[in-house]
């Protein structure tokens, strides 16, 4: 017997019953095929204006530094005074984004596409950012590589106000909306909260384990 | 690692006595039951989502064969592969041969819990490969040859010093003379270090907390990031899971994420959550070219519908073994088992069996703070007792114990009986411990005396007293 006969067998012996009848699964295909969200709390569900101050209060709380922007053509200059108030030189790696790519990156040294751990400094797009706990969802695809979400030693966020909602279950509905197939999930699904750390030697929280050691988020107000 | 849980009693003396480590656990005693505390306070809807995060699990659980199958399917269409494995043995055959098929040489491991169930990494070194850990605490046990001491802090018993003679005995084309006296120096060493690693690696594990049937998608929760290099930079990322891990969809996701890192570290959402469906896509510039989910049973199977069904709710967040008293003055390492504290004390004699572990259900004060602070309400305390039930029935119970247990049964189920001679007992009690107030040493109780003085009674018993007070009922 295979071992995946033997676990299955194994499990529907101690349920004590055989496999399912196609009346009974009929619920459970529900459950997967169109989900409904359980309770969410209430913390997120403002009006746009209550949802940018809980995310950046929440962002920040967690070591991320927040910039608000009016619009995303000053993208640009804020990674360059950033840049700059950091002392972080002027080389920045971009995700292939086309809202990041028609911009003018004249003033600093920008590459583009995934890192080879080379880059001091990597600007991405946000898919979605939630007010609940300040998190940004950062979906993996040929505009974002994983790779920049990683390596590089400080991450530059741009999220725009129109993709920021309350909640995880949100971002999910507008995922599954957005492709409108089952197979809407990228590669990867990044949440991000925070730039990373560690409190692995006694405790002690510390900034910049593996992943980056500074977490940039520049928002974009053009919708509030 | 081998299990040692039959040496229990030794090892907990040992750990008692261990300093370093007995500072180590204060500092845990005060700092995650805190901060889970805080974060708590902070979501009004924390208990109500408790409960929805045990009836999403006793869901799924009821309908295990069903979402498994689901969750397998999912991945076959999104371009991975499922393997399932009924033991540790199977696992790790698994795991070789994908290693192998692709020649690999050096494996990166994120933590993994199931990894540790497997001891994959003493397998892969025999094998001939190269196994490093990359989550720092993983990292630094891995360095000194040890098991981990709590399943998400694993280094939580050791201080700098020890890791400062790690670095310095593994790193050695570094310099000698540099400075590693802070935190901060041993993190920058240990990520320099481990950069080389992500970047060489022909395979990357990691573990998974959640299985999605709805996506075919598994999930890991770090802070480190070293999970998502490990799975991102290799030609191949494999995921080591078993299989209670499944849940529905990823609302249901969303919620059970929602009380885990809170119960955990007491943080409002771990730095990095990441959902992993399949391999690269077309046009992804990054990513691995195969994706595989390792399923392990490993004796959960037996688990489904008897006695420990409801352990199998668990998300391994660690909030029982943070709050337990017994956790708190002993450490990991005295359990003899991966999984420590509470969980473990259900956990283990589930997975290796009574025999070797007769001691893990007895190690607890029963004060029920596991169960108050589980996010899925796993009535710990109740399973342990099953345990220590089962054992008298069947398992081995030192013959003065059993004795004893079975004398004090036949007085304590003769209420009149009991009463009476207790009544006579603490009369002798009071008279003779009347000069001091205290007892330096009794018979039999040895084990009390030897560490403090067993306080004398004043010469009547509760009951007595009750009922001279006019509080007895009838």
């Amino acid at each position: 017997m295979s071992s995946r006969d033997y676990i299955l067998g194994r499990v529907r012996w101690s349920l004590g019953r055989g496999s399912f009848e196609r009346d009974s699964c009929e619920s459970l295909e529900a459950r997967i095929a169109t989900p409904k969200s359980n309770l969410i709390p209430k913390r997120g569900q403002g009006d746009l204006k209550a949802q940018m101050t809980l995310f950046v209060k929440m962002a920040k709380e967690v070591n991320a530094t927040v910039s608000r922007l009016k619009s995303l053509d000053n993208v640009p200059k804020a990674v360059a005074k950033y840049l700059k108030e950091q002392d972080l030189g002027t080389a920045v790696r971009l995700a292939d984004h086309a809202d990041l790519q028609k911009l003018d990156w004249s003033k600093l040294d920008v590459s583009t596409g995934p890192s080879d751990g080379d880059d001091l400094t990597s600007v991405v797009m946000a898919y979605a950012g939630v007010a609940e706990t300040g998190s940004l969802a950062l979906k993996s695809g040929p505009d974002s590589p994983t790779t920049l979400n990683f390596l590089p030693d400080n991450h530059i966020v741009v999220l725009k106000d129109s993709d920021l909602v309350g909640d995880y279950e949100a971002v999910y509905g507008r995922m599954r909306r957005d492709s409108n197939s089952a197979d809407f999930m990228p590669r990867a699904l990044n949440w991000v909260t925070g730039p990373s750390r560690t409190a692995d030697i006694e405790q002690t929280l510390l900034l910049g384990a593996h992943g980056p050691r500074k977490l940039h988020i520049l928002v974009i107000e053009d919708h509030g | 690692m081998k299990l040692d849980s039959q040496n229990f009693k030794k090892n907990a003396a040992k750990a008692l006595k261990d300093d370093d480590l007995q500072s180590s656990l204060a500092k845990l005693g005060t700092g995650f039951p805190l901060k889970r505390l805080a974060a708590a306070a902070r979501l009004p809807e924390f208990e109500d989502l408790r409960d929805q995060a045990r009836d999403i699990k006793d869901h799924t659980l009821r309908h295990l064969d069903f979402y498994l199958e689901r969750f397998e399917a999912r991945v076959q269409e999104t371009g991975g592969h499922v393997h399932w494995a009924r033991d540790i043995t199977d696992g790790r055959e698994i795991v070789h041969k994908i290693c192998q098929s692709v020649g690999a040489k050096t494996v990166t491991k994120g933590k993994s819990m199931i990894g540790e169930e497997m001891a994959i990494n003493e397998y892969l070194e025999e094998k001939g490969m190269i196994p490093v850990e990359t989550d720092l605490g993983e990292y630094i046990i891995q360095l000194r040859n040890g098991p981990p001491s709590h399943i998400i802090a694993p280094a939580i018993h050791l201080r700098k010093s020890h890791v400062e003679e790690a670095f310095r005995k593994t790193h050695t084309d570094l310099p000698k003379d540099r400075n590693l006296d802070e935190p901060e120096d041993l993190l920058k060493e240990a990520r320099a270090m481990l950069r080389k690693e992500f970047i060489a690696a022909d395979v990357g594990i990691t573990g998974a907390n959640f299985m999605i049937a709805e996506t075919g998608s598994t999930v890991i929760v770090t802070n480190e990031g070293n999970g998502d290099l490990t799975q991102t930079l290799p030609r191949v990322h494999i995921v080591l899971c078993s299989i209670e891990k499944v849940v529905p969809n990823l609302d249901d996701c969303a919620t059970l994420l929602r009380v885990l890192a809170r119960s955990a570290t007491g943080q409002e959402q771990s730095v990095y959550t990441t959902f992993s469906t399949g391999p690269k896509k077309d046009g992804d510039p990054d990513g691995p070219d195969q994706f595989h989910v390792v399923i392990l049973d490993n004796g959960r199977s037996r688990m489904v519908g008897h006695e420990t069904h409801d352990m199998l709710r668990c998300i391994r967040c660690s909030a029982c073994i943070n709050h337990c008293p017994v956790y708190q003055s002993v450490g990991g390492h005295a359990y003899g088992s991966i999984y420590p504290g509470p969980m473990g004390s259900v956990l283990t004699p589930a997975l290796h069996g009574l025999e070797q572990s007769c001691d893990l259900p007895n190690a607890s004060t029963m004060c029920g703070k596991c169960e108050e602070v589980c996010p899925v309400r796993i009535p710990l305390p109740q399973m342990l007792r099953s345990w220590r039930e089962k054992q008298w029935e069947d398992g081995p119970v030192p013959f003065l114990q059993r004795t004893l247990m079975t004398w004090w049964a036949f007085w304590a189920t003769k209420p009149k009986a009991y009463h009476f001679a207790a009544k006579i007992k603490i009369r002798v009690m009071g008279l003779l411990g009347r000069k001091n107030g205290h007892f330096k040493s009794m018979p039999m109780t040895n084990a009390w005396t030897q560490s403090r003085d067993f306080p004398a009674p004043e010469g009547k018993t509760f009951q007595q007293l009750w009922s001279e007070k006019g509080g007895r009922r009838s």
